[in-house]
């Protein structure tokens, strides 16, 4: 190799990686651009809304257990940002006198091909103490999730969905809320902050609007479903999923419990 | 007698050997701040790149896994600058032409890893660019070594003592061996670190690289112990080895066996990974150092072959 060889092939090298750099910096500011204000997924046109009679729909209700000794919450420590000053525990299995917080129970099947628009009110997932609140989400494909920051800090919230677009986007102190809708139904879909990495949520998107997530007494409570035979799905972020089958008659209300046992390590 | 005259050809320049050397380690410095992105789950903490929250220098509050993802772009991005100017000095100064492409091909090198480590960010670390990210970093690292190597006074001045080697493997092959078992062991732990494949894989290869590299160790410092340039580096291969395989256990046990139900990386984690990390990038070095040297100083012996109805009259 001579030595103009050399030189022209790291000249080449050199604007091949500005061009990229300043290819990729105009990428950035476009996709920027588009994520602020609306939100980025969306949906295509639903199908009309199956009519439900409110005079005959029933509700599910019951509480959820946890079998055993419960193990012992994870540590957290925020010394690595004065910014943060929450509670200093983790929340991957929350049981308060045996029973099960955070367990998301929803309709798995027997709703047949009903479909139902998603409600115009954004579900909000706020971050305040380090920490995700709720830890545990439910919402429609296509409903806004409206995330905001009550933390001194920056943050970035980044869904790592299987189904669902990925995004990650960091949300400085006092900044507008950021709003994101998911398309596709996903149980269990992992968020997480990448600069306090102790932050994770879960956030179960459904096509229904029967769900619910168990409080810190392990209750939940479904309204308004339709009579008919169903299957309802029990699922924790550790601890796994299981189904039961139900069946409402009309105005019914039927209660459905549920218990976990520590998962096999 | 050719390679003598070749080697009194190119003169040593103590500025350049230096420089070279300082590169070398500052690419250790680079790897070791990757390292820290990752086991501080880190590596998402800046969403933007190439700026870094909209910037391309100024500092950002200077909290959680932002110290560590925008100090690794930082430093990352000194080693562009670093390896640009031995790349240029190499071709100003340097006689040898084979160095002159190994110089611009280490700045090649240098490039890539910048695009993969932008395209980590940019598509969300998938497993696979992750990794290549990691072993092309130890890959320019070994590249940064051999300039280093290559420039030093000994390589440049020193006439070379050479033996044949008869033996089958051959030791050169033992070497090139040995820098295959641990770039595969490379892929694996880059692969578990990245969540792309069970910690089992690279567990397992670990039995595999520690017989090879023992087998390759064993054999130049039983039959080679008198040429120091294969010595020394088969020597420090060796105690690498075992200082590894013990970080690789502490590693495990802090990681898999204890951490796996942690709500954060905790420190005894992160010190255990990232000390394997930058060992084990120190001990591809030196096995690409010990095959350079076995390279130069053993050769391997080639036996005339004579044709078959030449051995034998009677088949004519």
């Amino acid at each position: 190799m001579n030595k103009k060889t050399g030189w022209a092939m790291m000249t080449v090298g050199t604007l091949a990686l500005c061009g990229l750099l300043a290819l990729a910096a105009c990428s950035k500011k476009e996709n920027a651009e588009q994520s602020s204000g609306a939100p980025a997924e969306s949906t295509a046109p639903a199908a009309a809304a199956t009519p439900i009679d409110p005079a005959t729909v029933a509700t599910v209700n019951g509480t959820v257990k946890f079998d055993g000794t419960a193990p012992k919450a994870s540590k957290i420590d925020m010394s690595q940002d004065p910014g943060c000053k929450g509670a200093n525990e983790a929340e991957n299995v929350v049981v308060t006198g045996g029973d099960l917080a955070n367990v998301f129970v929803y309709v798995k099947d027997g709703l047949g091909s009903r479909t139902f628009d998603a409600p115009k009110d954004p579900v909000v997932l706020d971050q305040s103490g380090c920490k995700y609140h709720p830890h545990v989400l439910g919402v429609m494909t296509g409903q806004t999730v409206q995330i905001k920051n009550d933390d001194p800090t920056t943050h970035n919230i980044h869904p790592t969905p299987k189904d669902n677009r990925e995004w990650n986007e960091s949300q400085p102190p006092s900044s507008p809320a950021i709003e994101k809708s998911f398309a596709r139904e996903e149980i269990m879909l992992p968020v997480k902050c990448n600069q306090h990495p102790w932050m994770k949520m879960y956030i179960n998107v459904v096509k229904s609007p029967f769900y619910a997530v168990t409080d810190k007494s392990g209750k939940y409570e479904i309204k308004g479903l339709p009579p008919g035979d169903y299957t309802l799905a029990f699922v924790h972020e550790k601890l796994g999923e299981q189904d039961q089958k139900v069946t409402v008659a009309p105005k019914d209300t039927k209660t459905v419990d549920a218990s976990f046992k520590a998962a096999a390590e | 007698m050719g390679n003598r005259l070749k080697a009194i050809e190119t003169p040593y320049n103590r500025a350049h050997h230096a420089f070279a050397i300082f590169t070398a380690c500052a690419t250790l410095v680079v790897i070791t701040a990757g390292a820290l992105v990752t086991s501080n789950d880190a590596g998402l903490s800046v969403p933007d790149w190439p700026t870094s929250f909209g910037y391309l220098i100024k500092v950002p509050h200077f909290v959680g896994g932002i110290r560590y993802e925008w100090s690794h772009r930082m430093v990352a991005g000194s080693l562009v600058s670093l390896t640009l100017a031995i790349a240029l000095w190499t071709v100003v100064v340097e006689r040898r032409r084979w160095l002159r492409w190994l110089a611009v091909g280490a700045f090649c090198t240098v490039v890539a890893q910048a695009v993969l480590g932008g395209l980590t960010v940019l598509l969300f670390q998938p497993p696979a660019i992750s990794t290549a990210h990691a072993t092309v970093a130890q890959t320019f690292f070994c590249i940064a070594v051999a300039i280093a190597l290559f420039t030093g006074r000994k390589w440049v001045e020193e006439q070379p003592r050479v033996e044949f080697d008869a033996r089958r493997p051959s030791l050169f092959t033992l070497t090139l061996l040995s820098i295959f078992v641990l770039y595969v062991q490379l892929v694996l732990g880059g692969m578990f670190r990245h969540h792309g494949l069970s910690w089992w894989p690279h567990v397992v290869h670990a039995a595999v690289v520690s017989f090879v590299l023992v087998w390759t160790a064993v054999r130049a410092l039983s039959v080679y112990s008198r040429i120091e340039a294969v010595r020394r580096p088969a020597i420090l291969m060796l105690s690498l080895l075992i200082t590894q395989l013990c970080l690789g256990f502490t590693a495990f046990l802090t990681r898999v066996a204890w951490g796996h139900n942690a709500a954060q990386p905790e420190l005894p984690m992160v010190v255990s990974t990232v000390t394997h990390v930058a060992v084990g990038a120190l001990l591809l070095a030196t096995t690409v150092i010990l095959a350079i040297q076995v390279w130069r100083h053993v050769p391997v012996a080639f036996e005339e072959r004579v044709p078959q109805a030449q051995q034998d009259p009677s088949a004519a």
